[in-house]
């Protein structure tokens, strides 16, 4: 079985309105120096197949037809 | 005019669009599973508003990836129109219909109030009932219904005439770009848009600007 964590962030030049929100949020606990924050999404996947290339191609997939929109998300794979 | 409504678990405006449909093109219009693999022969089909598959992971995401999607983007592709009211407008983007992305309010809040909405470009099938720059009044009712484009494609829909409604008289409800309520595709036959029209179609609702646009539509595939 091979465990992957699939990161989801909006592109640079988005506007992130809750990551906005949470910067804000920040500063009222009284973090200081908080440059911003960007809000994502995680994905724990297993996958049942053990072929490691196979693997990274189906999580590429999922992510281009469905995890992400390509429109305003970027994503990262990582194979654990 | 013939008509489909697609219906998806969730959707919840489904009957007031059946309702508009019915009392403006004097038919009611045959309703469509998700699950449907084809779609009647009809002139219009519709995807009306409501929180499809709960507006997880995207709102529409889900349910831009059902079967009668595959089905729906065919019919498109061949002409027949295609209206996405709301939810219906994000499965549109989510499908891969029409450009851009929508994302959560500026505001962060959902809004349901009316708005005023500019005819950007009435000389559409889904338009040609107004006047080119009629300020008409429209429900919202949203969460996420801010528009997003990159800069190339925004040019090219905004160069094309694609943008057909616009939130007017500063009434954007979400930060939309460009005011953008509505927008068309290339071939002119798919209009996704975040305001109501099939909620302000009778004294009972208050008013009828929303009545054009089913009239248009109906006078085109009459």
């Amino acid at each position: 079985m091979i465990k992957a964590r699939i990161i989801v962030t909006l592109k640079n030049g988005v506007l992130d309105p809750q990551g906005k929100a949470i910067e804000g949020a920040l500063g009222g606990l009284g973090f200081s120096g908080v440059g911003s924050v960007r809000q994502g999404k995680v994905f724990d996947v297993e996958l049942q197949d053990s072929d490691r290339a196979k693997a990274e191609a189906a999580l590429k997939e999922m992510c281009e037809r469905l995890l992400a929109n390509t429109v305003i998300e970027d994503y990262s794979i990582a194979i654990t | 005019m013939k008509s489909a409504v697609i219906q998806l678990p969730g959707l919840n405006r489904d009957r007031d669009m059946i309702a508009a449909l019915t009392k403006i093109s004097g038919k009611a219009p045959v309703t469509v599973w998700q699950t449907e693999t084809e779609l009647p022969d009809v002139d219009l089909i519709v995807i009306p508003g409501g929180f499809s598959y709960g507006d997880y992971l995207r709102c529409g995401a889900i349910g831009a990836r059902m079967p009668v999607m595959k089905a729906v983007a065919e019919k498109a592709a061949k002409g027949v129109m295609v209206m996405g009211v709301c939810n219906g407008f994000q499965i549109l983007l989510e499908a891969g219909l029409l450009p851009g992305a929508l994302m959560r309010n500026a505001s962060l809040k959902f809004v349901c109030r009316e708005v005023k909405l500019e005819v950007a470009n009435a000389n559409t099938a889904f338009t040609r009932g107004y006047a080119p720059g009629e300020i008409i009044r429209c429900p919202v009712a949203h969460h996420d219904g801010n528009y997003f484009a990159d800069p190339g494609t925004l040019s090219r829909i905004e160069g094309e005439g694609q943008v057909v409604f616009r939130y007017a008289e500063g009434t954007n409800p979400n930060g939309s770009v460009n005011d953008i309520a509505g927008i068309i595709g290339e071939g002119g036959n798919v209009l996704g848009m975040m305001p109501h029209p099939e909620n302000l179609i009778e004294a009972a609702h208050g008013g009828s600007d929303g009545r054009a646009l089913f009239e248009g539509l109906l006078g085109k595939a009459a």
